[in-house]
């Protein structure tokens, strides 16, 4: 068939039209999926929405609303429920940033430097070690509870943050370890050998060009390392018993077993309050969270 | 500047031995190329010169000094690598002047070796880009400037070409060699490439599985290898190879039947080293199969393709005994594939390896 006897125009009618039909379809598709996850979205955030509208309802509407919007509003129960207890709110809260403050950089920092001698070093054993690393992930946290308990019994530091804080110091999470040592093993070999050619220690190496390279993962350890300690409510459970030492899970909890119902909207209110730093993380890493959560294989 | 020995040094992984015992003068101001391929040692023998590598046995002398058990960093030597393995989190200036650092050199005497570095480089307008913002020839240069601003004794290159294209390739090829010359300090570049080898080398070392084939300069080894794999590998294209059987020996040469054909040629090698009847293999280089008449004997051949170069053709053929030959023309070829060609066979260009080990008869130097 010659150029001249191709029906140039048709074709072009047809493929439009073909085209036409596969967006009409796509569109239908995409506003069926939207449509199934809006009605998800709503289920899932419902309960949240309803803590958050609770909270600023008077104590006898909480039990009867159903709505997610409150039809009057008043900060009472914030303000109440800071001062709820002998001790504020402003107390748990510094607690809990403490806690959440030396656990984030000492994860951060031990687990790197845990992460960098088994991604980089050569020692005898190393693969022994890094297999009974990876067991710790395997035994459940209560199982060691009794006698981690027993040990920081015998240290005296029962009612301290001290049980909740220094096994991060010492890379005690075997998880953020071996999320780090993935990473380190990505970081070209070369890199590191063109380090040792000028006259870098390991210090230095993990110091002036492991970190710096890594901070992706990095911020992904301390954003996960604050969420899971800002939310722990079985660790200083266990271990904390005085008020003034309580973070603020152990408060919220502390409303729920007061003998009357009465402070239920004051429990909301705390309760708002308390999600809101993890929040706050979520609205500004969530690209590194999303990630991070990929990398972790979402394992708590 | 200084001057290397390797002295039958080892090299095991396990009880897998990569490096049998090798020995190895690297002159001082030269520049030696280690070539061979994938998986010959070369980058193993380079990396233990390094220092990133143990050496289990032998010993690595600089300058008649053992350098076995001394950290890389003081050796005084200093590497490109293949992937350039520039920081990609520092700007060039931090990543020239890193070594420095870290060897707690004075501020001034960092800021002049950086900006000698880069003027000899021609990357001042670079120093304050981060190396994802180069292009691979800028990232090259960098990572040579690397080495240079530490003033080493020597340089070590680790296939610093491979990533590169042709073109640039060829633009990098020079800038090393007259970087040489200029700095005139020792270097040692591994590459698999025969033409980089070629080109660059003072002098070339060719290695196969963890052994030395050959030591020479690039014309020595092209023109009297000492075997049969280096004369494999050095010269492109690669040298004709045609199994033969010796028929007479006298005092000046030996003369040969190619297998399955009726051609007969005297080579002039050292007789004494043949006995008739002996299976051997003739070499002869694709340049050097001449066009019919011009040669000591003549071989025929069917062409089965032709490749216009443009400025040379190569015509590939296959003899009566079945064996490929490959032809290098002048010019532009007019032989067309399924014709029948006479080629005449030179014998002062002819090579004959023995059959059983492939170690080359010593041809008369000319």
């Amino acid at each position: 068939m010659s150029d001249a006897a191709l029906d140039i125009a048709g074709l072009r009618a047809r493929l439009a039209g073909s085209r036409a039909r596969a967006h009409r379809l796509h569109r239908l598709h995409r506003l069926l999926r939207h449509c199934g996850l809006v009605v998800l979205c709503a289920a899932a955030l419902y309960p949240l929405l309803w803590m958050v509208a609770a909270s600023f309802l008077p104590e006898d509407e909480i039990l009867t609303a159903i709505s997610p919007i409150p039809k009057s509003w008043s900060l009472h129960n914030y303000t109440a429920g800071w001062n709820a207890f002998d001790v504020s709110f402003t107390r748990f809260y510094l607690n809990s940033a403490l806690i959440a403050a030396i656990s984030v950089v000492g994860n951060v920092f031990a687990s790197s430097l845990a992460a960098f001698a088994f991604a980089r070093l050569r020692f005898p054993g190393r693969g022994l070690l890094f297999g009974l690393m990876l067991l710790t992930l395997m035994i459940p946290a209560h199982v060691t509870l009794i006698p981690q308990y027993v040990l920081f019994q015998n240290l005296d530091w029962i009612d301290s943050i001290l049980p909740l804080v220094v096994p991060k110091l010492l890379g005690c999470d075997a998880f953020f370890i071996f999320l780090m040592v993935q990473f380190f093993r990505t970081i070209p070999r070369e890199i590191e050998e063109a380090a040792r050619m000028d006259g870098c220690s390991p210090w230095r190496i993990y110091r002036r060009i492991i970190m710096p390279l890594s901070t992706p993962v990095l911020a992904t350890a301390a954003i996960f390392s604050f969420i899971f300690t800002w939310d722990d409510f079985f660790g200083p459970l266990i271990y904390l018993s005085s008020t003034e030492n309580f973070n603020v899970p152990l408060a919220l909890r502390a409303f729920a077993g007061s003998d009357e119902g009465s402070s239920l909207g004051q429990l909301f209110a705390m309760a708002t309050l308390s999600v809101m730093p993890v929040f706050l993380v979520f609205v500004f890493c969530q690209r590194l969270v999303i990630s991070g959560a990929a990398g972790l294989g979402l394992k708590r | 500047m200084a001057r290397g020995q390797l002295i039958d040094v080892e090299k095991r992984y396990g009880r897998h031995s990569v490096i049998h015992g090798a020995s190895l003068d690297l002159p001082d101001g030269e520049l030696t190329v280690f070539v061979g391929p994938s998986g010959c040692g070369k980058s193993t023998l380079l990396r233990m010169i390094a220092g990133l590598e143990e050496i289990d046995d032998g010993l690595f002398l600089l300058d008649g000094e053992p350098m076995n058990d001394v950290p890389p960093a003081r050796r005084g030597i200093a590497m490109v690598f293949q992937s350039y393995a520039l920081y990609p989190h520092m700007s060039v200036r931090q990543n020239l002047s890193f070594g420095l650092e870290t060897a707690r050199t004075p501020r001034g005497e960092i800021a002049a070796a950086v900006a000698r570095a880069s003027r000899i480089l021609r990357i001042e307008h670079l120093l304050d880009r981060k190396p994802r913002e180069l292009s691979g020839g800028q990232r090259q240069r960098v990572a040579i400037g690397r080495a240079i601003v530490r003033q080493p004794r020597m340089f070590l290159f680790d296939e610093p070409l491979s990533n590169l294209d042709a073109e640039l390739r060829q633009e990098m090829r020079v800038e090393i060699a007259r970087l040489q010359k200029e700095l005139a300090t020792t270097m040692v570049y591994v590459t698999h490439d025969q033409i980089e080898a070629m080109t660059m080398a003072d002098r070339i070392v060719v290695l196969r599985e963890g052994r030395i084939e050959q030591v020479g300069t690039p014309v020595a080894l092209y023109d009297h290898p000492d075997n049969q794999f280096v004369a494999g590998f050095i010269g492109s294209p690669r040298m004709n190879f045609h199994g033969a059987v010796v028929t007479s020996v006298d005092g000046s040469a030996v003369t040969v039947a190619l297998t399955g054909t009726t051609t007969q040629i005297a080579v002039p090698v050292a007789a004494q080293a043949a006995a008739i009847g002996e299976q051997l293999v003739l070499g002869i280089r694709p340049p050097n199969l001449h066009p019919s008449g011009q040669g000591d004997a003549e071989i025929a051949v069917e062409i089965t393709l032709v490749e216009q170069l443009g400025g040379n053709a190569l015509l590939y053929g296959r003899t009566e005994a079945g064996v490929d030959l490959v032809a290098q023309e002048p010019g532009h070829s007019a032989a067309q594939r399924g014709e029948r060609r006479v080629f005449g066979l030179p014998s002062a260009q002819c090579h004959l390896f023995r059959h059983s080990d492939g170690l080359a008869l010593p041809r008369r130097r000319s």
